[in-house]
C-alpha cells in the first residue's frame, strides 16, 4: 500500500515536470523561430531587388514588394513564415537550388555520424580521465588530466584540424584525407543509413568500412577530445563531491573493496548528473562540427552552413541555423526530462 | 585478554600553518563490554573511533605506539587484510541516516554487502539480512529491503544502519553518535534496540557521544576527552564522584526539571587541561 | 618593504581600507603559489604589454611584404624568425599587429555585452513578476542558440567584418550574466539598506544603478574573464571562415585560413597563428582558473 502510494505519487511529480519542461521548450522553441526570422529581415540587401532585378519600374517593384508580403506587418510576415516551417517548407537554396529541408535531411546523417563518433570517444576516455584524477586529487595524474582539459579549451579545434591533417596525412600518411570515403570505395556500398560505418558494416563491405573509419578517426578524435575536455573535469568534480560523502565511509567500514566504492557506489551518484553533462556535450558538438567539417570537408551540415555562408545563401543559412538551433534545444530538453526521471526514481525531492 | 589496545593515539592533520594534532596520545584498552567516549565536537572522539577502524580521512596521519585488535596490529594491516578485518569483525554506526546511506542503492542491497564483499553467497545473504531487519524490530522486512534510503523514516533508516552493521556479526562495534540526528523520541527506541542486540552477541562496543547523562545509563565505562586528550576515565556508576572539573562542568550542563537555575551555567575551558 | 607587507597583513587592520587592502594582498599572495595561474597572468600581460607596444616590438610592415625576395621563407630565417606568408610579410610582425585585434575583439565585446548583462539581469531581479519572466524567457531563448552558430547568422546577415563579429559575439555573449547579475539582484533586493534607499524616495532606476549594479559587478566580472578565452576562440573562427577582420588585416584566424592553402609544404605559416591564438586563449583560461580558485570561499578553509 504504502509503496504504491509512494510510486503514485513520484508519476505525478513526473508528470508535472515534465510538462513544464515542454512548456519551457515550446515558447523557447517560438523564440528560436522568431530571433532566426528576425535575422532574415535585417539582411542589408534589399530582398525585391534581387528578386525584379535594379532595372524593374516602380510597379514591378511594388508589385514584387506585395507577392513578397513585405507590406504586411512584422507579426503578420512571422506567422506567414511559421506557417511555411511548419508545413517543413524552410524555401529554397540558391545555390543548390532545391529545398532546404531535402539538402539538410541529405547532409545530417554525415554530420550525426561524426558527433556520435566523437561522443563515444569523449566520454569512453573522458569519464576515467576524470574518475582518476578525483581518485588521485592534488597527485601529478590530476595535474595532468587538468593541464589536459585546459589545452583542449584553449586549442582552435580548426587549427587542430589542419595540424592533424598534415602530420598524420601528409607527413605520416597513417590515415585517409578530407571527406568521408574515398571515391575508390563509394559504390562499394548502398547508404542507406547514411551512416556509412554502420551501412558498410551491415553491407559486409569490410574494405569500405576501413575506409570510411581511417577517415572518420581524426575529426572525430579531435572533436572527442574538445568534449573530453568538459567532460572529464564535470567527471572530477562531481566525483570529489561524491567521495566526500557519508556513505563512501559506510562502504569502507562494510569493507567494500575500493574500486567498488569508487566504480558502483559513488559513480551511481555521480552518473545522475554526468548523463546531463553528455548530453550537453553532445549538443555542443553541433557547433564544433561546423569548424571541423569546414576544415575535413565532411559533407555535413556544418559545411553546408558555411558554403551557405560563402556564397551569400541566405535561405539556406536560416534553414540549418534554426535545425542546429531546434537540435541544440531538443538535446538539451532531453537531458533535463532524463535528469528528472533519473533523478526522481532514486532521491526525495528533484 | 582485552579485544582492543590503543596506547599513545595521535593523528595529525596538516594545515596551512603547520601540521594539527587533533588527537594527542590517546591510551584505553576495551573488553566485551561497553566503553563510553564523550567531549564536546572537535574533542577527537570522532576521530579517534575512525583510526581504529583504519579511516583516517586523507591527509590526516594517525599513528600509535600500540594499537591491536584481538592479538593483530592493526598500525602494518595492508589494505586487503584491513578489508577483511572490516565489516566482518569490526563495523561502525554512523551518525545520519540521511548522508550514510547511499541514496541510489536499495537497502536491501546494502544491507547483503558486508556479507557478499566477504564471500557470502547471495541467498544465504539475503535470508540473514532479512533477519537482521527483523531482530531491528522493521515491521515489514520484505519492503525495506527493496526501499531506497529516502523512503525510510529518521529512525528506520538507523535502524536499517545498525542492522547492516551488525548482520556480520562482529567482535567490536564503534557507534558515533547513533542517535543524534533522530527525535528525540525515537532515540530511546533506537538505543534500546541497540542495547540490545550488542547484550546478546556480547561484542565489544564503544560508544562515542556528546550526551553524559545518555551515556552513563547505557554504557560500562566513561572515557571524558578534551581537546584531543583523555581527561578523565571513569566507571558509569560512579559519574557523580567524577574529579576533573570538565567532567564536572559537563554534569552540571545538564538540565534538571525540578529545578530552576539563574544565571544558566557555562562549561569552564581551560587551556591547561590540554596541555 | 617589510613594514607595508605587515602592514598589509595586520590582524587588527585599523581602517576598512587597509583591511580590504590585506584580503587583497592575501588573496594575491594565494594566487602567486599557483604557478599555473601565474603563468596565465603572464601570458595576458605579455599580450597587452605587445599590442601597446606593437610598432616598436615588429621588425616588419605587417601589411606589405616583399615579394621578390621574402616569400614564404622557413622559420628561423635571419631577421624573420618565424618565417614569412605567401605575400612575403613577416609572420612575426603580423603575429604581433594581429595582437591588436585580438585585444580590441576581447575588450570591446566585455564592454558591450557586461553592461547589457548587467542592466538585463539586475533589472528582471530587482523587479520581479512579470518583467523578470519575460527578461529572463528572452535571456534563455539566446542562451539556447549554440553561440558559434548564432554569431555566424549574425554576421551573415549584417555583412562580415571585425565591426560585425564584435557585435555578433556580443550578442551571443550577454544572456550568462544576465543570469548571473539577477541571481545576485535577487539576495540583496529585500536587504534593509535597500529599503531603506527607497524610503527615502530614490527611484528604481537609481537603486539599480547605484546601489545593485555595483554589487554585482565584481562577480560578473569574474566571469567575464572566465569566458574571454571562449570570446577568442569564436573571434577566431570567424576570422576563419572569413567572417572576420577582412584581409590584410592581420587577424590571426584569418592568418591560419590564408595559410591552408600551402599546408603541406609551407605549414609554418598555418601553424604560427594557430599557436599564437592557443597560448593567449591558454592563458586565459590558466588566469580564469586561477582566478576562481582562489576567489571561491567554498575552497578556502
Amino acid at each position: 500500500m504504502a509503496a504504491q502510494t509512494i510510486r503514485g505519487r513520484r508519476g505525478a511529480l513526473w508528470t508535472r515536470k515534465a510538462a513544464s519542461v515542454l512548456g519551457t521548450v515550446a515558447i523557447t522553441f517560438l523564440g528560436l523561430l522568431f530571433v532566426t526570422f528576425l535575422i532574415g529581415r535585417v539582411v542589408p540587401v534589399d530582398p525585391v531587388l534581387s528578386v525584379v532585378g535594379d532595372r524593374a519600374t516602380q510597379a514591378q517593384y511594388d508589385a514584387a514588394y506585395r507577392a513578397l508580403g513585405l507590406d504586411k506587418s512584422l507579426i503578420e510576415q512571422f506567422w506567414i513564415w511559421l506557417t511555411k516551417v511548419f508545413q517543413g517548407d524552410l524555401g529554397t537554396s540558391n545555390l543548390t537550388t532545391r529545398p532546404i529541408t531535402q539538402d539538410i535531411a541529405r547532409v545530417f546523417p554525415a554530420t550525426l555520424e561524426l558527433a556520435t563518433v566523437s561522443i563515444i570517444i569523449g566520454t569512453v576516455v573522458g569519464i576515467p580521465l576524470g574518475v582518476w584524477s578525483a581518485v588521485r586529487q592534488g597527485r601529478p595524474i590530476d595535474h595532468i588530466v587538468r593541464v589536459i582539459g585546459l589545452v583542449g579549451y584553449s586549442a582552435p579545434v580548426f587549427w587542430l584540424g589542419l595540424m592533424g591533417l598534415l602530420l598524420f596525412y601528409f607527413k605520416l600518411d597513417l590515415i585517409s584525407g578530407p571527406g568521408r570515403v574515398d571515391i575508390a570505395y563509394e559504390y562499394s556500398f548502398t547508404p542507406k543509413t547514411g551512416l556509412f560505418l554502420i551501412d558498410t558494416a551491415t553491407q559486409g563491405a569490410w574494405d569500405a568500412f576501413g575506409n570510411v573509419l581511417s577517415h572518420i578517426i581524426l575529426p572525430a578524435s579531435l572533436l572527442g577530445y574538445l568534449s573530453l575536455a568538459y567532460i572529464s573535469r564535470m567527471t572530477r568534480s562531481f566525483m570529489l563531491n561524491e567521495l566526500a560523502q557519508e556513505y563512501i565511509t559506510t562502504a569502507r567500514v562494510k569493507g567494500v573493496p575500493e574500486w567498488r566504492i569508487i566504480w558502483v557506489q559513488a559513480m551511481r551518484n555521480a552518473a545522475v548528473p554526468l548523463v546531463t553533462v553528455v548530453a550537453l556535450s553532445y549538443a555542443n558538438l553541433l557547433e564544433g562540427s561546423v569548424l571541423t567539417e569546414t576544415v575535413f570537408a565532411w559533407p555535413g551540415l556544418g559545411m553546408y552552413l558555411t558554403n551557405s555562408l560563402q556564397n551569400a545563401d541566405m535561405n539556406a543559412v536560416l534553414g540549418g541555423t534554426l535545425v542546429i538551433g531546434a537540435i541544440f534545444v531538443g538535446l538539451n530538453m532531453f537531458s533535463d526530462l532524463l535528469y528528472t526521471l533519473l533523478d526522481a526514481r532514486t532521491r526525495k525531492r528533484s | 585478554m582485552s579485544l582492543l589496545e590503543v596506547e599513545n593515539l595521535r593523528i595529525t592533520f596538516p594545515t596551512r600553518t603547520g601540521p594539527a594534532e587533533v588527537v594527542r596520545g590517546v591510551n584505553f584498552t576495551l573488553g566485551h563490554e561497553r566503553l563510553a567516549i564523550v567531549g564536546e565536537s572537535g574533542s577527537g572522539k570522532s576521530q579517534t573511533g575512525r583510526a581504529i577502524l583504519g579511516l583516517t580521512p586523507q591527509p590526516g596521519q594517525a599513528t600509535a605506539d600500540r594499537l591491536s585488535f584481538d592479538g593483530t596490529d592493526l598500525r602494518s594491516l595492508s589494505a586487503r587484510n584491513w578489508r577483511r578485518l572490516r565489516g566482518t569483525r569490526m563495523s561502525m554506526v554512523m551518525q545520519d541516516p540521511k548522508f550514510s546511506l547511499n541514496p541510489v542503492m536499495p537497502v536491501g542491497k546494502q544491507l547483503m554487502e558486508p556479507l557478499t564483499t566477504h564471500g557470502t553467497p547471495k541467498r544465504e545473504a539475503k535470508r540473514r539480512a532479512l533477519e537482521m531487519l527483523e531482530a531491528v524490530q522493521m515491521r515489514d522486512p520484505e519492503r525495506v529491503f527493496r526501499a531506497y534510503p529516502h523512503e525510510l523514516s529518521g529512525g528506520m533508516g538507523q535502524r536499517a544502519m545498525i542492522a547492516m552493521m551488525l548482520v556480520s556479526e562482529p567482535d567490536l562495534l564503534i557507534a558515533d553518535e547513533p542517535t543524534s540526528a533522530l527525535d528525540v523520541t525515537i532515540q530511546i527506541e533506537v538505543l534500546r534496540i541497540l542495547d540490545r542486540l550488542v547484550a546478546d552477541r556480547g561484542m565489544g562496543l564503544i560508544f562515542i557521544s556528546h550526551d553524559l547523562r545518555l551515556v552513563s545509563s547505557f554504557c560500562d565505562r566513561v572515557l571524558v576527552m578534551y581537546a584531543g586528550r583523555v581527561v578523565e576515565e571513569l566507571n558509569a556508576a560512579d559519574l557523580h564522584k567524577a574529579q576533573h572539573p570538565y567532567t564536572q562542568g559537563l554534569l552540571n550542563c545538564l538540565p534538571q526539571i525540578d529545578e530552576d537555575r539563574h544565571p544558566l551555567p557555562t562549561l569552564d575551558r581551560d587551556a591547561a587541561w590540554a596541555g | 618593504m617589510t613594514t607595508t607587507r605587515d602592514w598589509l597583513l595586520s590582524d587588527r587592520p585599523a581602517s576598512r581600507r587597509q583591511a580590504k587592502l590585506g584580503q587583497s594582498y592575501r588573496t594575491w599572495l594565494d594566487f602567486r603559489t599557483n604557478a599555473l595561474a601565474f603563468l596565465g597572468l603572464l601570458i595576458v600581460v605579455a599580450l597587452v604589454l605587445m599590442a601597446i607596444f606593437a610598432p616598436w616590438l615588429a621588425p616588419h610592415d605587417p601589411l606589405v611584404g616583399d615579394l621578390n625576395h621574402t616569400r614564404l621563407l622557413p622559420p628561423l630565417t635571419e631577421g624573420y624568425w618565424l618565417g614569412t606568408d605567401d605575400q612575403g610579410r613577416d609572420i612575426l610582425s603580423r603575429l604581433i599587429y594581429g595582437s591588436r585585434i585580438t585585444l580590441a575583439v576581447v575588450a570591446l565585446v566585455a564592454v558591450i555585452a557586461t553592461p547589457v548583462g548587467l542592466l538585463v539581469g539586475t533589472t528582471a531581479g530587482y523587479f520581479g513578476g512579470w518583467v523578470d519572466t519575460v527578461l529572463m524567457r528572452i535571456t534563455d531563448i539566446v542562451l539556447a542558440f549554440p553561440k558559434l552558430i548564432l554569431a555566424l547568422a549574425f554576421v551573415a546577415a549584417l555583412g562580415p567584418g571585425i565591426e560585425n563579429a564584435i557585435i555578433a559575439i556580443s550578442i551571443t555573449a550577454w544572456p550568462p550574466y544576465a543570469r548571473l547579475a539577477r541571481a545576485e539582484t535577487l539576495t540583496i533586493r529585500n536587504s534593509d539598506f535597500i529599503a531603506a534607499t527607497k524610503l527615502q524616495g530614490a527611484s528604481s532606476l537609481r537603486i539599480i544603478w547605484k546601489h545593485i549594479v555595483p554589487l554585482c559587478m565584481s562577480s560578473v566580472i569574474i566571469r567575464v574573464t572566465l569566458d574571454m578565452a571562449g570570446i577568442i576562440l569564436t573571434a577566431a573562427g570567424l576570422g576563419f571562415l572569413g567572417l572576420g577582420a577582412q584581409p590584410p588585416q592581420p587577424e590571426w584566424g584569418a592568418m591560419i585560413a590564408g595559410g591552408r592553402n600551402f599546408l603541406v609544404d609551407y605549414w609554418w605559416v598555418a601553424a604560427m597563428p594557430g599557436m599564437a591564438i592557443f597560448i593567449v586563449s591558454l592563458g586565459f583560461n590558466l588566469l580564469g582558473d586561477g582566478l576562481r580558485d582562489v576567489l571561491d570561499p567554498k575552497r578556502q578553509k
